[in-house]
């Protein structure tokens, strides 16, 4: 077996240390292992933008979410507390909870805002994963193997967003229609949106994106400057959620 | 030592049935040597290895596949003749070769008296079925 | 196996004991195969609430296991004699809840029968690889010293000296064990509750509050059905200490309740406020949570007395108090107090269903036998001496 540097400094139990030196340093420096990284190849950082001014154009829209769960067989349960959730809506006071103030709450308060994974530059759900079954690629998409998840629900509780599901039942009952390209989860392991990366690995973009006729949901790669992503960050205001947790989300508002 | 008995008798029953396999195979020694005929593809003639391998190795081989295929994303096998396949054992094994996965799979499964694979509790193989009977 | 009959010693009442604590296992596996077919839906868990009963118990009973450091500190360190024979209970109460800790994790898994995957995979930069390292390491440490103790006391030797480094380091290793417990809540960063540096603190506050006051209770019963007497002063000296322990609970459960409502930081204030007053109209955990407050301040009243510390039957009830008492907040309000309101600020009501108890019962029952037969083993070999 080929032990690489990674995994020596994993194995060896500096890794510990080693992650809470590399945060600090980070934190001193703004230095991070992206931008270094990024001389030696070009890298690829997938970033999303929600234009909620957009999104609201047409009432009761829910194009993207249909899309997308039907996309990656994300079954549909009747009780909230057991629901599968890649992608949804939210009361902006509940996804922003400091953006509101007492009198911009009654026009702002109730306002649906979408909500997924943000695929953080420094996914807490990463780090507290005891085997490694989720983990940030090197084109910034947090992915998840489903064979290797125990189901411990470490992540659910790390995750500052409420981004992850878990299923608490067999899933299949609850899938209309099974769309045969991309699996079904099995009881017992967490799931979460994924950014289409089995379309990214076919050169297509999410489905949430493709489906909105608005282009409310633009994607793209934060690392390209003239992508039409980074060029929409330019010209307009964006903000992420909870930016002061440190955990640098790929996934910007446009408000 | 009064619970000799007690003790001893114990023993025994946990040894009886911690060993049920090896006596129920040599009880049904005749059922269990008869030979299993799997029907072999049609349409191919060799597999991705070596059938000597694949019949004792499989196991290592899909999980190698799903590792490379799930977590570095390397999608391509390049098999032993220099022949490329996909790593994805619904479209590669079961769309071109094995169609009936209860046949094929499970039934040499039953046979080694190993539980039945659970790839299909999450991957779909309906589309299988449906262009194997076309 | 010899030491094994010691636990054969017939009596009626000891049987029905044993027989009762079965069938409640029974009845708790039985649970957990109904988990096994239809998965956690069995449970009162939730999307928001993902975390319940099953963790909140191992977070507790990792407290009462750390705990035994009560009683081998004084013993082996400053060599206070009268632990001696306490400082084996101690111990072998701490293998007990080691081991219901490992049944309270296994039973929260989504997929078990994938848990290999943690040594398959070990990842050191989860909290939760080196609480495994932690707690397997301490399990082993203290059975085997239990072990070794017991049967150097069976054959009338004095225990081997290599034993003595592996008690040494049991010592710092008792702390870590509750220590790093408290690390896998209090570096999440989207949750308020846990986000404090003095968690681990509490933790091991409340742990050497609520340990050695069930190994009081487990003293008094003991003498009660065998005869058994750990001595007044070894059983007072453990009341000193689960006294100052309780106080310095008290004390810093105050600061957290200073620092989240003096500073006003909504993010803070609502646990809080969901636990001790009640949020969005759900006040389900608020009469328990006052329960266990007012339960440690009367066993605080109860033990700051030396006068009534003495008295056994006030001591028993001071003891019963502070164990429910700490129960309530660690074993219940800490883990659903942590997740609720959830980061989307939704308060979802989590109650444990009738499989998800019949488990956690099913667990305790475990943990009553295993010390029921280490006890009686003990004892044994004690009486022959």
């Amino acid at each position: 077996m080929k032990i690489t540097r990674k995994d020596f400094l994993r194995l060896s139990g500096l890794g510990l240390l080693a992650l809470a030196g590399r945060k600090a340093v980070r934190a001193l420096s703004g230095w991070s292992f992206a931008q270094t990284s990024a001389s030696a190849a070009k890298p690829i950082r997938w970033g999303m933008a929600f234009d909620l001014g957009k999104c609201r154009h047409k009432d009761g829209c829910n194009r993207c979410i249909q899309a997308c769960h039907s996309t990656h067989n994300v079954p549909q349960f009747a009780d909230r507390a057991h629901e599968i959730k890649w992608i949804w809506k939210e009361p902006f006071q509940n996804v922003f909870p400091a953006a509101q103030t007492d009198y911009t709450r009654d026009f702002y308060g109730s306002l649906p805002v979408l909500l997924a994974c943000n695929h953080c530059d420094d996914p807490p759900c990463q780090d507290v994963c005891p085997v490694d079954a989720t983990w940030r690629r090197d084109d910034g998409v947090v992915t998840i193997d489903f064979h290797r998840c125990i189901g411990c629900r470490y992540c659910m509780a790390a995750c500052p967003y409420g981004s992850r599901s878990f299923n608490w039942q067999d899933p299949r009952p609850a899938i209309a229609t099974v769309n045969p390209d991309f699996p079904t989860r099995t009881k017992g392991v967490v799931e979460k949106c994924n950014f289409c990366e089995e379309r990214l690995a076919k050169g297509q973009g999410p489905a949430c994106a493709e489906s909105c006729e608005e282009k409310a949901i633009v994607f793209g790669d934060l690392e390209q400057p003239d992508s039409e992503l980074r060029q929409l960050l330019r010209s307009r205001f964006a903000v992420q959620r909870k930016p002061e947790l440190g955990t640098g989300p790929s996934v910007y508002y446009i408000v | 030592m009064s619970d000799r008995p007690l003790i001893v008798a114990g023993l025994t029953l946990f040894v009886g049935l911690v060993s049920t396999p090896i006596w129920h195979g040599a009880l049904n020694r005749e059922a269990a040597m008869a030979a299993l005929h799997i029907k072999l593809p049609a349409r191919e003639k060799q597999c991705v290895a070596p059938a000597s391998y694949m019949r004792t190795s499989h196991m290592q081989l899909l999980e190698h596949w799903r590792n490379e295929a799930v977590r570095d994303g390397q999608r391509q096998f390049v098999a032993f003749n220099g022949k490329t396949y996909d790593k994805d054992p619904t479209r590669t094994c079961l769309t071109e070769c094995h169609t009936d996965r209860k046949e094929f799979c499970e039934r040499c499964h039953n046979y080694a008296g190993v539980s039945d694979p659970n790839c299909w509790n999450c991957h779909n193989d309906s589309h299988v079925a449906s262009e194997g009977n076309s | 196996m010899l030491m094994f009959k010691n636990t054969l010693t017939r009596s009626r009442r000891y049987w029905l004991w044993i027989a009762s604590l079965l069938f409640v296992i029974l009845a708790g596996s039985l649970c957990y195969v109904l988990q096994l077919i239809h998965g956690l839906v069995v449970t009162g868990l939730s999307r928001d609430v993902s975390w319940g009963l099953y963790i909140a118990q191992f977070t507790f009973f990792v407290g009462i296991a750390a705990s035994a450091v009560m009683v081998v500190l004084p013993y082996y360190l400053h060599d206070y004699q009268q632990f001696g024979r306490l400082t084996l209970l101690g111990e072998l109460l701490a293998v007990t809840a080691v081991t219901m800790c490992i049944l309270f994790i296994f039973v929260d898994l989504g997929q078990p029968s994938r848990i290999f995957n943690i040594v398959l995979h070990p990842q050191p930069q989860s909290v939760m690889f080196w609480d495994m390292i932690a707690l397997g390491g301490y399990l082993l440490m203290n059975a085997v010293i239990a072990a070794v103790t017991l049967i150097a006391q069976r054959q009338h030797v004095p225990v081997p000296g290599w034993i003595k480094p592996v008690i040494i380091l049991s010592i710092p290793w008792a702390i870590s064990i509750h220590t790093v417990t408290a690390f896998l809540y209090s570096g999440l960063p989207g949750r308020s509750y846990w986000l404090t540096a003095i968690l681990a603190p509490r933790f091991l506050a409340s742990a050497f509050a609520s340990g050695p006051a069930l190994l009081i209770l487990l003293c008094l019963a003991l003498r009660k059905l065998t005869g058994f007497d750990a001595g007044r002063e070894a059983i007072q000296k453990l009341a000193v200490i689960v006294t100052y322990a309780l106080a310095i609970n008290i004390f810093l459960i105050l600061a957290e309740v200073f620092t989240a409502f003096y500073s006003e930081i909504p993010a803070h204030e609502e646990h809080f406020e969901y636990l001790f007053i009640g949020l969005n109209g759900d006040y389900r955990l608020v009469p328990w949570m006052w329960l266990s407050v007012l339960l440690s301040w009367v066993a605080l009243a109860l033990l700051l007395v030396p006068r009534w510390r003495a008295n056994i039957p006030r001591l028993a009830v001071a003891c019963a108090a502070i164990f429910i008492s700490i129960w309530l907040d660690k074993g219940l309000g800490l883990i659903v107090g942590g997740m609720v309101p959830s980061p989307l600020g939704a308060v979802t009501r989590y109650v444990p269903t009738l499989p998800e108890s019949t488990i956690v019962l099913g667990i305790w029952a475990v943990g009553a036998l295993m010390i029921t037969v280490f006890y009686k083993i003990t004892l044994s070999i004690w009486k022959e001496n």
